[in-house]
Parts: C-alpha cells; structure tokens; sequence
C-alpha cells in the first residue's frame, strides 16, 4: 500500500514519487521548471546542520531547498 | 527568416544552465578577445566575443547562465529579449548554441525545449561527455539528435574536440527555421498555468529514455563520497570555517606586500610630479589629487585579485553551493540568503570585493540587502583608526588585569558592526526590501576541477571593471575633496590668479605671499571652514572643528583620519613613521579654549563613530556600479551617517552621565 505524505517527512534515503506540486506562485512553477512534477521520482539526500535546508536527488542531480517549499511537495512512496 | 541583409555580421547567442561548462565553452570559442560590460539600466553581465565560422567572423554573445527562459528573473527576461531580438543594441541571434550537460541531461535539455518555441535554429553543444561516460553511462548522440530534430554535438573546450563540427553545423542551421519537436499536451489532467511545463518534461523523458543508457544506476560517485564529508552536520561546519580561515590569511598576508609596494610606487609617482614639475596648481592637483587619489584605490587591486580568485576557485570546484548549503538557516534569520555569507564575511578585508562578490546571489532583494550591511563588517582600513585611538587613550590598560583593553574594544567594535548589521538587514527586508520568503532552490552541481582558465579569466574581468568603473568616481570624487582642502589659497598670489574657487572665497587674503604651513593653509581651507560649520552639529559628541576637518577629509577613506589629524597637529607628514608622536600629539591636543580636545570618551565615541559611518568613497562608488542607480548608495550614506550620529551622540552623552570624560 502506497504512503502519502509531503516531501518534508520523507524520511532520507527513501525514493518516492512526486503526486502533487501545491501552489501557484512563482516558487512553485520554479520548482516545476527545475524537474518537480507529478510522476518524477525523487529521494531527500540529507538535510544541512541546522535541520534546513533539505537536498533533494531527482533527475539525475542535486536540488537544495528550504523545508517550507518542500512543503508544497506531495509524494507517495 | 531574419537575413539582417544591412548587416553581414553574424550573431549566435550561446545559452544554458548554470554549471553547465558555458564559460568554459565561451573562453574557448573566443579565445581572450571578450568583451565584458552591463546592460544598460541592470546590473547583468553582457559578454561577447568573435568566433570563427569558417572565416568568418560571428558574434557570439554568452547569455548568463538559466534554468528558464520564462522572465521570472532579471537574467531571464534579458536572455528571452535577446533571443526575440528586443534587447537594445544587441543584435537578434542567427543561431542558438545550447550547452546541455550530459550528466544532468533531463534539466538542462528544459531550457532547449524554450528555445525551440522562440523559433531561432538551435544547435545543441553536449559538454561533460566524457564525465559521463566514465560513470558507465552510455548515450546514443545520433538518436539523441533526430528525436530533438536539431543537431547534438559532443564538445570538450579543454581538447578542442567537437569545435570544428559544432562551427559547420551551426553554419548548417542558419537561415533555417527549427522544428517544435513536440505538441502541447492540451489534456484536461495538465491544463492550467504549468500546463507547458509538463508538457516539455514528458517529452525530454521520452527522448532520454530511447537515448541514453544507465549501467549501473546506484553508482557511488565520487563527489557524493566528497559531499558526505563536506556537508557533514558537524565536520562540514569546522572545514568550512578552516576554508574561511585560510582564504582571508591568504589575503592578508598575500595582499600586504604588493599593496605596500603600490602605496610606495604612487607616492614616488608623487615625488616625481613634484620634482619635475613647476611648483603650482596644477603640481598640486596631479600630485595630491589625482595620483594621491587614484592610487588610493588602485592599491586595493591585490586584495581583489585575490578574494576573486579564491571565489572563483570556491564557485568552479562546486564548494559555494555547499557552503550556501550549510549557512542558509543561520542566514535566513535575519532574511538573507545562505549565498551571503561569503560576501559578508569578505568585507572585513575591504566591502569592495565583499560588494562585487554579492553577484552570486539571484535574487535582487536580497543582494541590495546584502550590499547594504557589508560596510557595517570592520574593514582594514577602519584598523589604523582604531589603532590610534586605543594607542593614544587604551594602551597599556587590561580587563580583570589580564585581558589587554585594546583587545577588548577592538572585538566590541567588531561586534559592535556584526549586530547593528544583522538588526539593520531584519529591518531592510520588512520594509524597503520587503519580498515574499524568498526562494532558496539551488543546485548543488558535482565536485569538478576548477578549470584554470576560467579563475583566472574570471578574476581580470573583475579586476578590470574595478579599475575602469570604480575609477571614474573615485578620480572625481578625489578632486573635490583635494579642492576643498586646497582652496581658498591663504596666500596672496594665488587670490590674485582669479581661480574660479578662489572667486568664490569670501574675500579672506592674507598678508603674507609665501605658501602658509599646511596645518594654517588646512585651517583657511574650505574644508577648515566646514570643519568649523558642523561645529555645533558634532559638539554634542564631544568632537571640536579640528576633529570635524579631520572627519570630513575621512569621508574620502577612513584611514585619511590618521593623515588628517597628523597634518592639523602639525605631526610630521609620514604617518607610519611618526604614529609615536602622533599618539602623543592627539592626548596633548588643545581646543581653541584650552581644554583637552581628547578624553578617552571622545576616542571610544570616534570609534563608534567609525564603526557605523559610510566613510570610503570607492565603496559608494562601487555600490553605485553594482545597484546601477545613485538612489541606493545616497540612501546607504544617508542612513549609515545618522546611525552613526545616534550611535556616537548616545554613547559620549551616556557615558557622560555616567561620570566618563
């Protein structure tokens, strides 16, 4: 059975795939232009010191970004 | 198609991602006749070069580096007017050439998905294939390239290879009009605003999938095995404060000798013009004006040079991302992105160099805040004042008898500078600066090898500009100051010459005809009588007229203080020398009625004073450069002068109160 949450909980390390890109606003379309739309696979790298920002693998390379953006990120997995 | 049948000239604009090898690519192409300058009203860099297209030469514009070509951010909108042809004095591209970087093929082949749509010929220049290959990663170029219905060519700038072929085939597309290998997807399930995005992206993985094959797809890479150590939760933050460490040692004690070599070279330049030259106006103005103030800028070259190469190292190996990375949520506190971490913490060297490094950071809100605070970071220059202050009223004084006072106030200005910037940063970005939380995405590319070439390449182009720009301003600016402290001439010849400024003199000559010494000549000057205007105005922090011409002259650079005051206490003229006296010559200074001019309160209330005013005129300038407007650096000399006025008035009026002085 598939799990849903939001990219910010999954846990590091596990691969999962984009549902749903929340928002409408500028950051979300660049989060789109950058590769994260429904259907891509992705995988959260590590998180920075601090706990945020997160590093996000998909397409082949690395994306920072900070944890409220990632919460705009529905994944199933 | 656009023939440009006036102009035979061709041009081809050269596009891609960031990190995706483009400045590689273009040094490369065009070899070192580049021209680098901005485009009228932004600050975003315009490089172009010749390229050689079978004898012909094209002009090859490097667009900067994008993810989009949407106009969401100022680099986007210029690099999408230059391909419609919009963008003033550049002309419409013949041909694109793409740079798609292998390793990462899905992202960067987004941005070529746009260039179709803009209907110019697009030629595709695949970088890092041999990268690629070595990760036992396999890609079909031939299929790669009849999917896209454009031609792929796999380059290599530092072997050459792929050059020869991508000049014929972008000779091949010219005058042809590309094909939109793709349809829209107008379905109801993609619809809306982003409809086009997924569009774009179904069809890229469409075309990877039948041409590229993985081996062996959970390869560990090299630079992941790097990033764990790099990015470490606790040993990424020691390496990166050891990185720091060693940059800005390396720039000071680098950077000294060549400065000091330039000091001396300007002051013997100096020399010279007195020697050689009829004494006169025009003696004056070349040697203390001009050479005196040009070469007060030009010996912070080293440390530019410097900063800019170690940047430039830091930003081609990959490591900046990582450092923005790590930094970003102490920065975002206070409203800042990770990346301006670097360009602060540079500005204790000099904000100059801490300014120009602020170009890494894309959004423009929060690079003018950036830009606002550097000079609140205690640069060199601001140490020789410091110094003064703390030998002449401090020296020899030590905290629970063992901590040296000196040290201890020397820290709290540090600090003192650090807290008024993170307060100022938190105000700017709810108000003037205001912005919705600002995007931090960012790649993190992989570890590379600088390459050469570009780090240094990339560092003569800063320096340059530094020295064209920066050097208009700084030459007018030390004219006038030079101007103030010259005219009117106390002696009786030079009110007779009718210089203009002399006209305006209020008609004070003396009777004398030799020159007067320069301490009385200081006194008579225009910038004695200011001194003696803003009286009033600096008397509630305990400075006399004397102190007020010495602070005005240092509004051309703070450590023209030092000079100043050895000049009006009559000290000799070589400040190093004789700082000794200097020293005792600042604790046994008079004011007009007899009191002690210095307390150690008047010296702490200076340093404050110090800490917070916008006193370096190459900073306004290059602030002016870098916001491309006048509005910023008067607004950042407006409010920087208040707090300083606040912060000296409350300190010298409390510790009044408080029984000091």
């Amino acid at each position: 059975m598939a799990e849903n949450t939001i990219l910010t909980n999954l846990p590091i390390g596990r691969e999962a795939r984009v549902t749903a890109v929340k928002g409408e606003g500028r950051v979300t379309r660049r989060l789109m232009e950058m590769g994260v739309i429904p259907g891509v696979a992705v995988q959260v790298v590590k998180m920075a010191p601090f706990g945020d920002p997160i590093e996000v693998r998909l397409r082949g390379y690395s994306l920072a970004m900070r944890r409220t953006e990632a919460d705009a990120i529905e994944v199933s997995f | 198609m656009d023939t440009n049948g006036h102009n035979s000239q061709i041009t081809i604009a050269l596009a891609g991602n960031p990190n995706a090898g483009k400045t590689t690519l273009f040094n490369s192409l065009t070899g070192l006749k580049q021209k680098v300058a901005n485009y009228p009203g932004v600050t975003v860099e315009r490089k172009e070069g010749p390229w050689t297209l079978n004898g012909k030469t094209a002009n090859l514009i490097d667009l900067p580096g994008l993810y989009s070509l949407d106009a969401t951010s100022l680099d986007e909108h210029i690099a999408s007017d230059i391909i419609r042809g919009e963008q003033a004095g550049v002309q419409k591209p013949d041909a694109i050439v793409a740079v798609v970087d292998a390793t990462n093929l899905e992202r960067n082949l987004y941005l070529v998905m746009q260039m179709f749509e803009f209907g110019v010929p697009v030629v595709i220049a695949l970088t890092m294939i041999d990268v690629f290959e070595k990760q036992k990663h396999e890609i079909d170029i031939e299929m790669l390239s009849a999917r896209l219905k454009t031609p792929v060519v796999a380059v290599n700038a530092k072997s050459g290879r792929g050059r020869n072929q991508l000049a014929a085939k972008v000779q091949e597309v010219l005058h042809t009009t590309p094909v939109v290998p793709y349809e829209f997807n107008e379905n109801a399930e993609n619809a809306g605003p982003n409809g086009k995005i997924f569009s774009r992206y179904n069809f890229i993985s469409e075309v990877v999938q039948d041409s590229v094959w993985h081996s062996d797809q959970k390869s560990h890479r090299l630079s992941d095995k790097i990033d764990r150590v790099l990015t470490h939760k606790f040993f990424g933050l020691v390496i990166l404060v050891a990185i720091l460490l060693v940059v800005f040692q390396t720039i000071f004690s680098w950077a000294s000798l060549p400065m000091d070599l330039l000091e001396k070279g300007f002051g013997a330049i100096s020399d010279f013009v007195r020697a050689e030259m009829p004494p006169g106006i025009l003696t004056d103005l070349l040697a203390d004006g001009i050479i005196a103030g040009v070469g007060g800028v030009v010996v912070f070259l080293p440390q530019i040079l410097l900063l800019f190469l170690f940047i430039s190292l830091l930003e081609d190996s990959g490591y900046m991302a990582r450092a923005a990375f790590l930094l970003d949520k102490l920065m975002s506190r206070v409203g800042l992105h990770g990346k301006a971490f670097l360009p602060l913490i540079s500005s204790f060297a000099c904000a100059i160099p801490g300014i120009m490094a602020t170009r890494t950071i894309e959004s423009r809100r929060d690079r003018f805040a950036t830009i606002m605070i550097a000079p609140f970071m205690s640069c060199s220059a601001r140490l020789p004042v410091y110094t003064l202050m703390i030998g002449a009223f401090f020296g020899g004084q030590y905290v629970f008898g063992f901590i040296s006072m000196g040290a201890v106030l020397m820290l709290a200005m540090y600090a003192l500078g650090i807290i008024v910037a993170i307060v100022v940063a938190g105000i700017l970005k709810r108000t003037v600066l205001k912005a919705p939380p600002p995007s931090f995405l960012m790649e993190l590319p992989p570890y590379r090898l600088p390459n050469l070439r570009t780090v240094f390449q990339n560092m003569f182009t800063r320096a340059l500009l530094f020295l064209k720009r920066a050097g208009t301003v700084i030459l007018a600016i030390s004219i006038i100051l030079w101007a103030l402290m010259y005219f009117p001439r106390s002696s009786q010849q030079s009110a007779v010459t009718g210089q203009p400024s002399a006209a305006i003199a209020t008609g004070e000559v003396s009777s004398e005809s030799t020159p007067l010494p320069e301490s009385e000549q200081l006194k008579h000057s225009f910038a004695g009588k200011l001194g003696h205007v803003i009286e009033p105005v600096i008397q509630p922090l305990g400075f006399d007229w004397k102190i007020g011409v010495a602070l005005i002259a240092s509004f051309a650079a703070r450590e023209v203080l030092v000079s100043t005051l050895s000049i009006i206490y009559n000290v000799g003229k070589d400040e190093g020398a004789e700082s000794q006296t200097l020293i005792a010559a600042v604790r046994d200074a008079k004011t007009d009625d007899g009191k002690p001019a210095w307390t150690p309160l008047t010296a702490l209330t200076l340093m404050v004073f110090f800490v917070l005013a916008m006193q370096c005129m190459s900073t306004v300038a290059i602030v002016r450069r870098e916001t491309n407007s006048w509005s910023w650096p008067l607004f950042m000399i407006g409010y920087m002068t208040a707090l300083a006025y606040l912060g000296a008035f409350l300190t010298y009026q409390g510790g009044k109160l408080l029984g000091f002085g």
